[in-house]
């Protein structure tokens, strides 16, 4: 079966600058990939070149196995959704939802039964006749997501589309896309966000990106559970990279300072720098002296209300951050405290 | 209370010592015959002679097919400037703001050099036409058009642009239904500006000199200054005036998105 989304080999150069690495990627027909990374990782980058805002400096795109790197952004038939929503200001909500429709010389009793049926689908039928200032953020991205379903495309691109959004709605819309995700189960998704929670909610698979390069790419659980590359795991799930040394070729036994632990090898070349991941939820905080333990000095104490997350230093200034429910039996900022690290966390390769 | 009158005063005497008093005067004179009587006689010898109905129509049909000229022109060229990446598009930006700042008889002058009789691109008599004029009103006035369209233009977001070019739209397209709707508060406004400044141009046409091209400001300046018929260029002043008055009106209903009001409403 054929990829719904191609890229081979696309670069992107803007003068000497690079913004996007060579990169290769395809996305199956129905599929939900993200593209997680920092700003300035190349992920909207390669959305726009698949959309074709941006024309490749080499590569090729691909949809549906054909080549559409010199086509238009008009005639590529993608959805798209952008951060800002883009709405057009000065027509009406059923009006910005018909305009693709329009432009694609849709009959007029077919264009109101669409536009009706996208804005019941994202809840917005009572808004047709609103014009966008009178929405609120909310509402604006769950328009501009509807006009990019009306023209029914086998691909809807979204560019951080919740990042212009406060907390507490951006929670309720990841819901909403997991529900019309549901109601679209052929239509294939690339979802750029700079979010994790938002990747690993909505995505079958993820990209991880940074410095305009593909860091790792793989389903949700991999990536968090099994990462290979240290900034996959430190971007995602917030671990502490504990630099170790190999103790036998296959990556099994390893040593920090004196001790030896037990690691979940990644495929890890010997020779090369490797770290332990361990997420702060895992990371052990016991009195100073408790068998077993490293002793770390507190440097700072935040209250989560669910709990609390310490910043400890061990010896040879590793800073490592550590999550625990409570403080009991445990000293304040500038006190030592013993810190284990549990066996099987995952060994990554250092770039 | 009183305060705030004592600083009111001082301005509004000036105001009305320096704007409204010869306001005042010229309403005035305008309705004192040569015999001194009190009346409307000078006004109906004006208005109903064909020297000022000649002058009125010129003078509308001037400002109109200037504005016209400038808002096609105008829109054009921003449009160039402002989507169509080339080198020295921002210098141009900036040399369009220079314009603004010229005087309006260094275009007519600057015409007489080049289409004049004794020019160097002469073409006989073409220049001291209606034409010569309107091309003149044209030239000079086509920035006052660019300058607020170019800073509309600029508001479009490129993500609008590049989500309607996904949604199948062609660039055509995205002009006639994005671009130009977004822009259309300011090239009204721009508009009004262009034909109210074009109604009461007087350098440009005193500049070229084109002697049967007589606009109700020459004809003002000739029954003034030359002729000495004071009360009929007083009539003729108010005119131009009332007519100045309407369009600042609509000038300044379209400026404060009164067009917007209006299409909300249908």
């Amino acid at each position: 079966m054929t990829a719904a989304v191609e890229l081979r080999g696309v670069s992107v150069h803007f003068g000497q600058t690079c913004a996007l690495s060579p990169l290769d990627l395809t996305v199956a027909r129905g599929e939900t990939l993200a593209m997680l990374g920092p700003s300035g990782s190349g992920k909207s980058t390669a959305l726009k070149a698949l959309a074709g805002f941006v024309r490749p400096s080499a590569g090729r795109v691909l949809l549906d196995g054909e080549d559409v790197t010199d086509l238009p952004p008009h005639r590529r038939g993608l959805g798209v959704v952008v951060q800002s929503y883009a709405l057009f200001p000065h027509m009406r909500v059923a009006d910005n939802v018909a305009f693709g429709l329009k432009a694609k010389k849709t009959p007029r009793a077919e264009v109101a039964r669409r536009v009706g049926e996208v804005l019941d689908m994202v809840g917005m039928g009572a808004y047709a006749r609103r014009f966008p200032r009178e929405l609120s953020g909310g509402q604006q991205q769950r328009v501009a997501i509807a006009r990019a379903l009306a023209i029914r495309p086998n691909v809807l691109l979204l560019d951080e589309p919740l990042s212009a959004l406060d907390a507490a709605l951006r929670e309720d819309m990841v819901a909403e896309l997991l529900r019309l995700r549901a109601e679209l189960p052929d239509t294939t998704l690339v979802y750029v966000t700079h979010d994790q929670s938002e990747a690993l909610a909505l995505a079958d698979r993820i990209a991880v990106m940074c410095n305009s390069e593909l860091v790792e790419i793989g389903s949700c659980e991999e990536l968090y559970h099994r990462p290979a590359q240290a900034f996959t795991a430190s971007f995602l799930g917030a671990s502490n990279l504990i630099p170790v040394e190999l103790i036998n070729a296959d990556g099994s036994r390893v040593r920090f300072g004196d001790t030896e632990l037990s690691a979940s090898p990644t495929g890890v070349v010997r020779g090369k720098s490797v770290a332990l991941g361990v997420r702060p939820h895992r990371v052990g905080v016991h009195a100073e002296g408790t068998a077993g333990s490293f002793p770390a000095l507190v440097r700072g104490i935040q209250w989560r209300g669910s709990g609390f997350r310490l910043d400890l230093e061990l010896a040879g200034a590793h800073e490592v951050r550590a999550e625990v429910p409570s403080m009991d039996g445990l000293p304040g900022v500038g006190g030592t405290v013993g810190v284990s690290i549990p066996d099987g966390c995952p060994l990554l390769a250092v770039p | 209370m009183k305060a705030r009158l004592g600083w009111l005063l001082p301005p509004l005497l000036v105001l009305l010592g320096f704007f409204g008093y010869p306001l005042v005067l010229i309403v005035h004179q305008s309705l004192v015959s040569e015999s001194g009587e009190f009346g409307l006689s000078v006004w109906t010898q004006v208005v109903t002679s064909s020297e000022f109905v000649d002058a009125a129509w010129r003078t509308l049909s001037i400002a109109v097919g200037a504005t016209i000229g400038c808002v096609l022109l105008g829109t054009f060229l921003a449009l160039v400037i402002a989507f169509v990446p080339f080198p020295g598009a921002r210098a141009l930006s900036k040399l369009v703001d220079t314009v603004l700042a010229f005087p309006s008889f260094l275009i007519a002058l600057a015409f007489t050099f080049l289409y004049g009789s004794a020019g160097l691109l002469g073409a006989g008599g073409f220049l001291y036409s209606q034409w010569g004029v309107l091309f003149a009103e044209i030239t000079f006035y086509t920035p006052f058009v660019m300058r607020p369209a170019l800073a509309a233009f600029s508001q479009v977001s490129a993500a609008q642009l590049q989500v309607a070019a996904s949604l199948g739209a062609r660039p055509w397209r995205v002009l006639r239904q994005v671009i130009l709707p977004e822009a259309l508060p300011s090239l009204a406004s721009g508009a009004c500006l262009t034909m109210l400044l074009a109604l009461n141009e007087f350098g440009i046409v005193l500049f070229i000199g084109a002697k049967d091209v007589i606009t109700l400001p020459m004809l003002v300046y000739t029954k003034g200054i030359v002729t000495f018929d004071f009360p009929e260029a007083c009539v003729i002043a108010v005119v131009n005036v009332v007519f100045s008055l309407a369009l600042y009106g609509v000038y300044q209903w379209v400026a404060k998105g009164g067009h917007r009001a209006a299409v909300d409403a249908a």
